[in-house]
């Protein structure tokens, strides 16, 4: 008997093995393998932005982030506080991040210290077997230029929000990182590399004894931008700490050149984690530094409309070619007195000497004739009021108002008196500082509308024709040429040797003429400085539309040099010449090592030097010449 | 005819069976710590073995009448050092079980085992009647239970339950009635939730975790489950000697010792555990054979002692192995590394071998 159960026992315990080595052996296989093996993810590089020259604008620099391992509740409990202790944390903000995270399977890791030190490297070097929670992730962090350089252009990038996670359709995972503004999230799809894999067989005590395959990440592609490194150099030290923004436009292909909105922010701030103060206060500055005013910042044009007006009286043929009005200064339209800018009056003047002294009682009398119709009809098919299409998000559209916008906005019909404000460029009228230089442009080109864009291609750029008269065109082209090099041009001071340079000035009272005479006359009353400014007269290669915001000063003397700045130096380079003044100075240099310093970012990590090199402070320009006002 | 027990005489089948078991030992506690700071642990259990057997022919050639005749003595000896390990015995994860003895650490419990075998061997050969009656239970409750209290007072609930099989089997063939048996598993099950107070925190756990081991999968049902991922991933053929992930990591529990078949089952495979466990059972039958032709009462109760206590080792390590037995630190007989185990194995079979001799002599 005694035998008998021997053998049934032994026969009951083999049964035993029998369903676990045989039945279920898949099941513990598979149970085996996830034991040994702990993926750890190898972030592959974000794509750099080059120049139209192939100069590195933004880089990556290698980094460590800090992993906390999840996968034991007991133990992430056990050692939180050593942990928090080591990586100079607090514990509460550890905690935070783990209830943030709960969502986030167990298996995977959490950052949760997205720019180690030196110091937390080391930490954690050292603390490998006792403290078995902490892991070091290689990463690539953006590096930006200094100084906000093309920062709204560039954008940001930051970690993926649950929301972009849920409409990706897989694409991202949480704690991604993806461009959230500008050419970062514009071509995020580029830029953004494919994560590899290392499967690193660890121990029960969680130390790495070896490696399976590698899955390598597949870095991001670069994309070279059409921005020429060294203009946008030049606008940004233009631009110093002026608000507004810049588009430099090259209109025989739509290519940006350079693009400034300011003022800036620091895109550096988002690589690693902007702080929740930093957002707080950057979104709820007043000025606005997120927005790129280049083309999210809608104003009244000012007299740069009058080239849209003079461009419609011309193509429309609605009055005699050779029409002329008398400005003494002023004139009744409607039974109301409107002003020209100069009190003493142009006297008898023609479209060519409308548009070169700028007169407004001229513009407003043709204004009248044509009629607000005909004039948002221009204005709309010269490329106002509505986006340009730059490859950029958040482009506003502008406004060109109508009969039909003030029925649908105001229910009420159009006021005639208001045609004769939208025809100096006040009134309801808005545009974007891309779209100035997109619709001057495309007039200069004859009537062709490039559309503006950010990213160097090979592909036909898409375009709008409107074909103009070739004698449209002349005269209005003349006409902004007379008012750079004719005597007593509105920017005969910014006039360039050897260049057809040819502009036009605006200036945009934030409050009307009545309004401001009450509140005691122009003396003292902010304005919005207009420049846009192209050359060569016909056929141009480069157009540069500028606004100064918020100065007392007339758009010819805050907007105007640098428009001028722009195309000198684009003219400098050309003829083989870089601007002296700009490469030697420390911002220049700061920026001209950008190339050298990426194919060296390793050797700089290994040296410990800071990823984010303070910036060194901007040299303001020389004081440009004064311009006469309008 | 008395002096002329040779070497012949000794079990060679047995021999056979317990130096293959050594051997396939050998090969996985090598496999399970050459790549470790434990590497050359094989060596020492070489040692072990060699004391064991040396002990093994010492004691067969001492008639184990004369052994029997000490038991008084011998059972004092025992419930002495049970005290003296309470009171200066080492502590070793978390328990008394240790006393240094000779240079060497030794577990007393497994000493004590042997002293009970040859005890309750005396015991059972000396009752006259053929049926246990309830005053002879009784004296049995008294000898087993002071050296049992003792054993939990270490607390070493494993070397505990091996006494109640012990005594179970000799019990049942010293003529146990039925009605007894059905009133003491009754008193025993009632006995659970009184026992359950007196357990230690750690022997809870380990019975909560047994029964519910998904509840804590890195706590203490972590050996249980690292066990059960081994042994189910070895397959049929096994990963291979030295290529055992879970061994290799480190993952299976004390791999050359409580759990030395969950390694052996993950390298070897289902194969391998068909061997092992067909030469446990080989080997149980030997002794029950050699039991049936002992000369007389005593024999016979010392050798299925022995068999009985080595048959539940093997029971309950191999079903805690798989997950059917909560963890309880008993080891796999001449299978696991362990100084005191091995010996006490040898001593026992020594025991076997001593009985064996003398069957023919009158």
């Amino acid at each position: 008997m005694v035998s008998y159960s021997i053998v049934a026992l032994t026969a009951l315990l083999l049964f035993g093995f029998w369903n676990l080595q045989i039945i279920q052996t898949d099941y513990y296989a598979i149970k085996a393998e996830q034991n040994r093996i702990r993926p750890i993810p190898i972030i592959a590089p974000r794509g750099e932005m080059l120049d139209r020259e192939g100069r590195v604008l933004v880089g990556n620099y290698p980094s460590f982030s800090v992993l906390l391992l999840r996968e034991d509740p007991a133990l992430v409990e056990k050692y939180l506080p050593q942990v928090a202790d080591g990586l100079n944390m607090t514990l509460e903000d550890l905690k935070q991040q783990l209830e943030a995270a709960k969502s986030i399977p167990k298996f995977q890791p959490i950052v949760i210290k997205p720019e180690a030190s030196p110091g937390d490297i080391a930490y954690i070097e050292s603390h490998r077997v006792d403290i078995p929670v902490l892991e070091l992730l290689s990463v690539y962090r953006r590096r930006y230029p200094p100084n906000d350089f093309l920062a709204h252009v560039s954008g940001y990038v930051g970690e993926v929000s649950p929301n972009e996670v849920d409409a990706s359709n897989g694409r991202y995972k949480p704690g991604d990182i993806v461009g959230k503004t500008g050419l970062e999230k514009q071509y995020n799809d580029t830029l953004m590399g494919t994560d590899g894999m290392r499967r690193a067989i660890v121990n029960s005590i969680g130390q790495e004894v070896g490696k399976l395959e590698q899955q390598d990440a597949i870095p991001g592609k670069p994309i070279r931008l059409t921005i020429d490194y060294d203009l946008q150099m030049v606008a940004e030290q233009e631009f110093a700490d002026k608000e507004g923004a810049l588009v430099a436009l090259d209109p025989r292909t739509g290519e940006v050149l350079a693009m400034v909105s300011r003022p800036a922010y620091n895109p550096n701030d988002f690589a690693v984690r902007v702080s929740r103060e930093e957002w707080v206060k950057l979104n709820s500055d007043p000025q606005t530094p997120l927005l790129n005013r280049a083309i999210q910042a809608q104003l009244a044009p000012g007299s740069i409309f009058k080239i849209i007006m003079s461009t419609a009286l011309l193509e429309s043929k609605a009055l005699p070619a050779n029409y002329s009005v008398f400005c003494p200064g002023s004139a009744t339209f409607y039974g109301r007195v409107f002003h020209c800018w100069q009190p003493k009056g142009h006297g008898t003047v023609d479209l060519h000497t409308a548009i070169v002294h700028s007169c407004d009682v001229f513009f407003y009398t043709i204004g009248k004739e044509l009629g607000i119709d005909k004039i948002s009809h221009y204005a709309a098919a010269l490329g106002l009021g509505k986006p340009t299409g730059i490859d950029l998000p958040g482009e506003e559209p502008g406004l060109v108002p109508s009969e039909e916008w003030v029925e649908r906005v105001f229910h009420h019909k159009w006021y005639a008196g208001s045609t004769i404000s939208v025809a100096i460029g006040q009134g309801a009228t808005e545009v974007t500082p891309i779209q100035i230089a997109y619709a001057i442009g495309g007039i200069a080109m004859g009537g062709v509308f490039k559309q503006p864009h950010l990213l160097m291609t090979d592909q036909p750029v898409p375009e709008v024709d409107f074909p103009l008269q070739p004698d449209t065109v002349e005269q209005v082209t003349q006409g902004m040429y007379g008012v750079m090099n004719e005597q007593g041009g509105t920017g005969y001071a910014l006039r360039l040797e050897n260049v057809e340079f040819c502009g036009k000035s605006g200036t945009a009272q934030l409050m009307s003429y009545e309004a401001g005479s009450r509140v005691g006359g122009r003396e003292g009353k902010l304005t919005n400085g207009w420049f846009v400014g192209y050359a060569p007269r016909k056929n141009p290669e480069i157009v540069v539309a500028v606004i100064v915001q918020g100065s007392t000063e007339h758009g010819g003397t805050t907007a105007g040099p640098i428009v001028r700045d722009i195309v000198k130096a684009y003219y400098d380079k050309k003829a083989g010449h870089t601007p002296q003044q700009f490469s030697m100075n420390d911002h220049s240099q700061g920026m001209g090592q950008q190339p050298v310093n990426q194919s060296a970012a390793p050797a700089l990590a290994a040296n410990g030097a800071a990823p984010s090199v303070p910036a060194p402070a901007v040299t303001k320009p020389s004081q440009p010449p004064p311009a006469r006002p309008e | 005819m008395k002096e002329s027990k040779g070497l012949r005489d000794y079990d060679w089948w047995l021999f056979a069976l317990v130096f293959t078991i050594c051997g396939i030992s050998l090969l996985e506690i090598w496999s399970a710590t050459h790549a470790s700071h434990l590497a050359g642990m094989q060596w020492k259990q070489v040692w072990w073995i060699v004391f064991g057997v040396i002990g093994m022919l010492i004691l067969s050639r001492i008639d184990y009448h004369t052994i029997l005749d000490q038991a008084p003595i011998f059972y004092l000896i025992g419930i002495g050092l049970l005290i003296a390990v309470l009171a200066v015995g080492h502590t070793r994860f978390g328990a008394k079980r240790w006393l240094p003895i000779l240079g060497a650490v030794l577990q007393v419990s497994e000493l004590v085992k042997l002293i009970i075998i040859i005890v309750l061997a005396r015991y059972f050969s000396e009752l006259r009647s053929e049926r246990l009656d309830l005053v002879d239970l009784g004296k049995l409750a008294i000898i087993v239970g002071i050296p049992l209290v003792l054993i939990l007072k270490q607390p070493d609930l494993g070397t505990a339950m091996v006494l109640v099989p012990l005594t179970a089997v000799g019990a049942f063939l010293a003529g146990l009635q039925w009605k007894h048996a059905a009133a003491l598993v009754l008193l025993g099950a009632m006995m659970v939730p009184v026992g359950w107070h007196f357990l230690k925190p750690f022997q809870k756990e380990r019975v909560t975790t047994f029964l519910r081991p998904e509840d804590n999968p890195k706590g203490a049902g972590y050996q249980i489950l690292q066990s059960k991922i081994a042994v189910g991933s070895g397959g049929f053929w096994g990963k291979g000697l030295g290529n055992g992930s879970q061994n290799q990591g480190g993952f299976v529990p004390v791999r050359y010792s409580d759990f030395i078949l969950a390694a052996l089952a993950e390298e070897l495979g289902f194969a391998g555990v068909v061997v092992t466990l067909v030469l446990y059972m080989a080997l149980l039958l030997r002794l029950v054979q050699n039991a049936q032709r002992a000369k007389d009462r005593a024999g016979m109760f010392l050798v299925m002692g022995v068999a009985a206590v080595i048959g539940f080792h093997v029971l309950v390590n191999s079903a805690m192995v798989i997950g059917l037995m909560p963890v309880t630190g008993i080891p796999l007989p001449l299978m696991s590394y362990g100084g005191s185990a091995t010996l006490f194995v040898f001593l026992a079979l020594g025991l076997v071998m001593n009985v064996r001799l003398r069957r023919f002599v009158n």
